[in-house]
């Protein structure tokens, strides 16, 4: 009897500290389909290139393609993750915007979006080799930094994106390659992974 | 085992300062709404709750404004993480050496 009061006492301590510091409403499934997108995307630009290995002209019609397919894939896969926390939120009876969640987003947004900028620096610098390695290298920063705000297995996914950065500033020019593994393949394994761990027992 | 339960902490037995102490041992400073959204009680229960723990000088109250309003935040004393630690432990030690 005694005992099960501890235990009580335990779980509730250990759900306490989790609710109160880490924003768990991140789902699954935006990770399974922001990984599509990616995919769906890169696929687009692989068929519209002959020979997508030769460089990008500047200010060619091509190039303001694959802008617009890369800007509305992130895009989509942005609001896919908020709708598909707020639903998870509301699920749980748990208010969304909250302190952690304004941590969470915050430690996540400052390496990307610092990534995001010195990406279209490069771009206008007419360097588009380094832009698939850093922008890989910048996002997994930021799942490594905003996995204390989150789920720790976060940080695993955010390293395997590091490691690809760095193969990829090795090869350049095969950033398309790098980028439909990354943003496509390890976005919906991890997605998936996540979701039978997380969402599917629960529902 | 004497020892290991004048660890486990009387003031602690309670679902509510149990939770409040848990929050603040992950948070540096936690205020009145964010406590009570978390543990989902109401005003005058989280408030005695809360005296309760002041007054053993487990926790310290801050006020401070930001702009014009008056902002409070909770905050867990040296003395409250470490008695808290302590039943954490005995509480561990407890179901132990039950197994």
């Amino acid at each position: 009897m005694e005992n099960e009061k501890y235990l009580a006492q335990l779980q509730e301590i250990q759900s306490m500290m989790q609710k109160s510091s880490k924003f768990l409403s991140l789902s699954g499934i935006s990770g399974i389909l922001a990984g599509t997108y990616a995919l769906i995307g890169a696929g687009i630009v692989y068929s519209m290139r002959a020979s997508f290995i030769s460089p990008l002209r500047f200010n060619s019609s091509e190039f303001l393609t694959v802008t617009i397919i890369a800007v509305l894939v992130m895009v989509l896969s942005f609001v896919t993750g908020v709708i598909f926390s707020v639903r998870k939120a509301r699920r749980k009876q748990e208010v969304v915007w909250n302190k952690v969640s304004k941590l969470f987003i915050m430690s996540f947004m400052v390496p990307l979006v610092t990534g995001g900028l010195f990406a279209i620096i490069l771009v206008t610098k007419r360097d588009f080799g380094l832009v698939s390695p850093v922008t890989l290298l910048f996002y997994g920063i930021a799942l490594v930094n905003a996995s204390r705000y989150s789920f720790e297995t976060l940080r695993n996914l955010g390293f395997i994106f590091i490691i690809l950065g760095l193969i990829n500033s090795l090869y350049i020019g095969y950033g398309l390659y790098f980028w439909m593994f990354g943003f496509g393949i390890c976005h919906i394994f991890y997605g998936a992974y996540m979701y039978l761990k997380y969402d599917y027992k629960k529902q | 085992m004497t020892s290991i339960i004048s660890d486990i902490n009387k003031t602690f037995d309670h679902r509510i300062r149990l939770g409040i102490m848990s929050i603040l041992m992950v948070n540096d400073a936690v205020d009145f709404n964010r406590l009570k959204e978390l543990l989902e009680v109401t005003d005058g229960n989280l408030a005695s709750h809360i005296k309760a723990l002041e007054q053993s000088e487990y926790i310290d109250i801050k006020k401070q404004f930001i702009g014009k309003k008056p902002n409070t935040t909770y905050e867990a004393t040296l003395l409250g993480k470490q008695t808290f630690a302590k039943h954490l432990a005995a509480l561990e030690q407890l179901i132990k050496t039950s197994k």
